[in-house]
C-alpha cells in the first residue's frame, strides 16, 4: 500500500516548517511550573492570609495563654524557648498546603497535560517543590518577625541566628518533598488534607512547645528522637546562647547532625517516590 | 509512511475492571477520527494510552511509528492533549496559560508570545485574553484548553470528550474550533459518547464497547452496514396507518414496522431511491392518504443499537474509567 491518504485532505496543508516540539529544558520546565504555582498562591490572598493569621494566632496563644504555666526551663524565658520551636514546626503547617495543592493539580487534569508534554517528570515535581518551598520560607520569615514582636531575643551571635533561619527554611524544603508525595498518593484534595493530620503528632509530640522531660515516659522516646525535636533544638542552641546550652546539656552538633541527616533522607526517599507516583497517576 | 495509530492486542485492567480487551486498530493519518462508545467502553483509557499517560498491560501501541512504552518522549513531541476537565489555571489569564504551555513545548519567550496570540485569535478569545480564567464561561475554558493543546502546533491532537458537560451553544463553539484545526491540517483523534458529535466532526469512526472495537469505517459505511435505507411515512390516524402497513406489506419485500403512538409506518428499503416511487404509487392506487413520506438513511443511533444491542445513553450511572 503506497496510497498517501494525506493528499486527499481538504484545506491547506500543515504549515511548512512545523517541526516536532523539542520540549523545554529541565530548568525552564521547572521554572514554568514553579511560576504557575506561585502565581496561583499569590493571587489567592485568602490562602496566604489565612495561613499566616492562623500561625500568628497560635503563637500569641502559646506565648500569652499557655506560656505562664510552662516550667522546667531553667534560666530560659518561655518566649525564647517557644519561638524557635514554633517557627521550626511552622514549616509543617505551612508545607502541608503543598499536599492538597498537588492533589488539586492532579484532580484538575493539570498534571495530565504536563505529563503529555515533552518535559521530564522530575521537572514537574521540582517546580512544585520550588514554589511550595518559597511559600514555606515566607511563612518562616513572617513567624520569626512576629516572634521578635512578642519579645523573642537572640542570645547568641547574629551569624548563628542567620544560620538557624537558613536551616529552618532548608528543613521546610525537605518536608515539602514529603507533602508533595502525600498529595500525589492521596488521590483527592480531601484525602490529602486528611493525611496532613500527620503534622499534629510531629509538631506537638516534640520539644517545640514544652520540654520533653515533662511528658510521660513512653512518649519521651518518640518526642526526643523525631525529626522536629532535632531541628528545634538545633535552632534553639543557635539562637539561645548559654541558657539553652545549660537546659539541653548538649552542643549544637548533637542535634545538627541528625537534622541534616533527616534533611538528606527526606529528599532521598520522597523525591524518587514522588516521581514514581506521578508516573503512575 | 507509518499509520497514525497502530494498536495491537491492547489490554488494560484497573483492579477487576477490564478497560481494554485485546483492542487492535489501525488508523491512517489525514482525517479526523472519532472513538465512539458509551461510558465505560474504554475510550478514555485508549486515548490516555495514546497520550503516554498510562501504559498497556499487554499489547503494543505505536503513534506515527513510535512505541508509547519504549519511546514516550517521541510521542509527546508530536501530540497535544485536551483531557476531560479543562486543565487550565484559573488564577492566570488566558494568555498566561497559553504562554506557559508554549514555553513547556520548548518555545522561546518571543515565539511563545507570538504563538499564544495566534491561538487566541483562532479560538476567538482575544477580548478575554488578559482576564483571569476564573471569569471565563465553560465554553471559553474549553476553547482555551483546546488552544493550549494546540499552541505547540502538534501533528496529532487528542481530545477526550471535548464537549461533555457543555450547553448546546458552547458545544457549537467548540465544534467550530475543532473543525478549524482539522482544516488547518492537524490530525485529530477524539473520543465522544455523542453520535451526532462523531457524525459532525469525524471522517472516520471507531465504535468501541466493553474494551473492544465493535465496528469502524466512515459514517456512511457504518450506516450502510446496518442495512438498508428506510422509507418512513406518517398518517393522520391509526386506522390509516394500519391500512398503509397492509399496502406496504403487500409489496412482498420486508415486513413494515408500525408505531401507533407517532402513527408512523416504516419499511426497510434495500432498493433505496428506486423503491420510493413504487411505494407512493401503491399507496395512491389503494387510496391511502399519508401526511408525509421520506426516504432516509439509518442514523448513527440505529447503527450503535444494531451493533451493540444498546443505546448510547444507557446506564448513565456507570462511571467512566477515570481510575487511571
Amino acid at each position: 500500500m503506497t496510497m498517501d491518504i494525506t493528499l486527499d485532505r481538504p484545506g491547506p496543508a500543515r504549515p511548512v516548517g512545523v517541526a516536532e516540539n523539542q520540549g523545554a529544558s529541565y530548568l525552564c520546565a521547572s521554572g514554568q511550573v514553579a511560576a504557575r504555582t506561585l502565581k496561583k498562591n499569590v493571587r489567592t490572598p485568602a490562602l496566604i492570609v489565612a495561613g499566616t493569621a492562623q500561625g500568628v494566632l497560635f503563637l500569641l496563644i502559646f506565648r500569652y495563654v499557655f506560656g505562664g504555666a510552662v516550667a522546667h526551663l531553667g534560666n530560659l524565658s518561655y518566649v525564647d524557648f517557644l519561638v524557635p520551636g514554633f517557627v521550626v514546626t511552622g514549616v509543617l503547617f505551612q508545607g502541608m498546603g503543598a499536599a492538597s495543592g498537588v492533589a488539586d493539580d492532579l484532580e484538575g487534569g493539570l498534571f495530565d497535560r504536563l505529563r503529555s508534554l515533552p518535559i521530564r517528570l522530575l521537572s514537574i515535581i521540582t517546580g512544585r517543590v520550588g514554589a511550595d518551598s518559597a511559600l514555606v520560607a515566607w511563612g518562616v520569615i513572617v513567624m520569626t518577625a512576629v516572634g521578635f514582636a512578642v519579645g523573642f531575643r537572640v542570645g547568641g551571635s547574629t551569624p548563628d541566628a542567620l544560620a538557624a533561619l537558613g536551616l529552618t527554611i532548608l528543613y521546610g524544603f525537605a518536608f515539602v518533598w514529603m507533602f508533595i508525595f502525600m498529595g500525589l498518593a492521596a488521590g483527592s484534595p480531601q484525602a490529602a488534607q486528611g493525611l496532613s493530620f500527620l503534622v499534629f503528632p510531629l509538631s506537638f509530640v516534640s520539644s517545640a512547645y514544652v520540654p520533653v522531660s515533662t511528658m510521660p515516659g513512653w512518649m519521651q522516646g518518640f518526642a526526643t528522637n523525631q525529626p522536629m525535636t532535632q531541628m528545634v533544638n538545633t535552632v534553639r542552641l543557635l539562637t539561645g546562647g548559654p541558657a539553652v546550652e545549660q537546659l539541653l546539656g548538649h552542643p549544637v552538633s548533637y542535634y545538627l547532625v541528625p537534622s541534616l541527616l533527616w534533611t538528606v533522607g527526606l529528599v532521598a526517599v520522597f523525591a524518587p517516590l514522588a516521581v514514581w507516583k506521578l508516573k503512575r497517576s | 509512511m507509518h499509520a497514525l495509530i497502530e494498536a495491537d492486542g491492547l489490554s488494560k485492567q484497573f483492579g477487576k475492571v477490564e478497560a481494554l480487551t485485546e483492542l487492535s486498530l489501525t488508523l491512517p493519518a489525514g482525517q479526523p477520527v472519532a472513538i465512539l462508545g458509551p461510558n465505560g467502553a474504554g475510550k478514555t483509557t485508549f486515548i490516555r494510552m495514546v497520550a503516554t499517560l498510562i501504559q498497556p498491560d499487554r499489547g503494543t501501541l505505536m503513534v506515527s511509528g513510535h512505541d508509547v512504552v519504549r519511546d514516550p518522549m517521541a510521542v509527546r513531541r508530536m501530540i497535544g492533549l485536551a483531557g476531560q476537565s479543562a486543565a487550565v489555571e484559573e488564577m492566570m489569564t488566558g494568555r498566561e496559560n497559553l504562554v506557559m504551555v508554549a514555553r513547556l513545548y520548548g518555545q522561546g519567550r518571543a515565539e511563545a508570545v507570538a504563538s499564544s496570540e495566534r491561538i487566541l485569535e483562532q479560538m476567538h478569545l482575544v477580548d478575554a485574553a488578559d482576564r483571569r480564567v476564573k471569569t471565563y464561561s465553560g465554553g471559553m475554558r474549553r476553547r482555551l484548553d483546546l488552544g493550549a493543546s494546540l499552541v505547540g502546533s502538534p501533528r496529532l491532537l487528542l481530545l477526550d470528550e471535548p464537549t461533555t458537560g457543555l450547553d448546546p451553544g458552547s458545544r457549537n463553539e467548540v465544534w467550530d474550533g475543532i473543525r478549524d484545526m482539522s482544516r488547518s491540517g492537524t490530525d485529530i483523534l477524539l473520543t465522544t459518547q455523542y453520535l451526532d458529535e462523531a457524525d459532525h466532526l469525524a471522517a472516520y469512526i471507531v465504535i468501541i464497547d466493553e474494551g473492544r472495537v465493535v465496528a469502524q469505517g466512515t459514517p456512511d459505511e457504518l450506516k450502510s452496514r446496518v442495512g438498508a435505507d428506510m422509507v418512513e411515512l406518517h398518517t393522520v390516524d391509526v386506522p390509516t396507518m394500519q391500512r398503509a402497513a397492509e399496502v406496504l406489506g403487500a409489496l412482498g419485500m420486508t415486513a413494515p414496522s408500525t408505531d401507533a403512538a407517532t402513527r408512523r409506518c416504516s419499511l426497510a428499503a434495500p432498493g433505496g431511491s428506486r423503491l420510493l416511487p413504487v411505494v407512493v404509487r401503491a399507496l395512491d392506487d389503494a387510496a391511502v392518504p399519508v401526511e408525509d413520506i421520506t426516504l432516509r438513511r439509518p442514523t448513527l443511533d440505529e447503527v450503535f443499537l444494531a451493533l451493540t444491542g444498546r443505546n448510547t445513553d444507557t446506564d448513565p450511572t456507570s462511571p467512566e474509567e477515570d481510575a487511571a
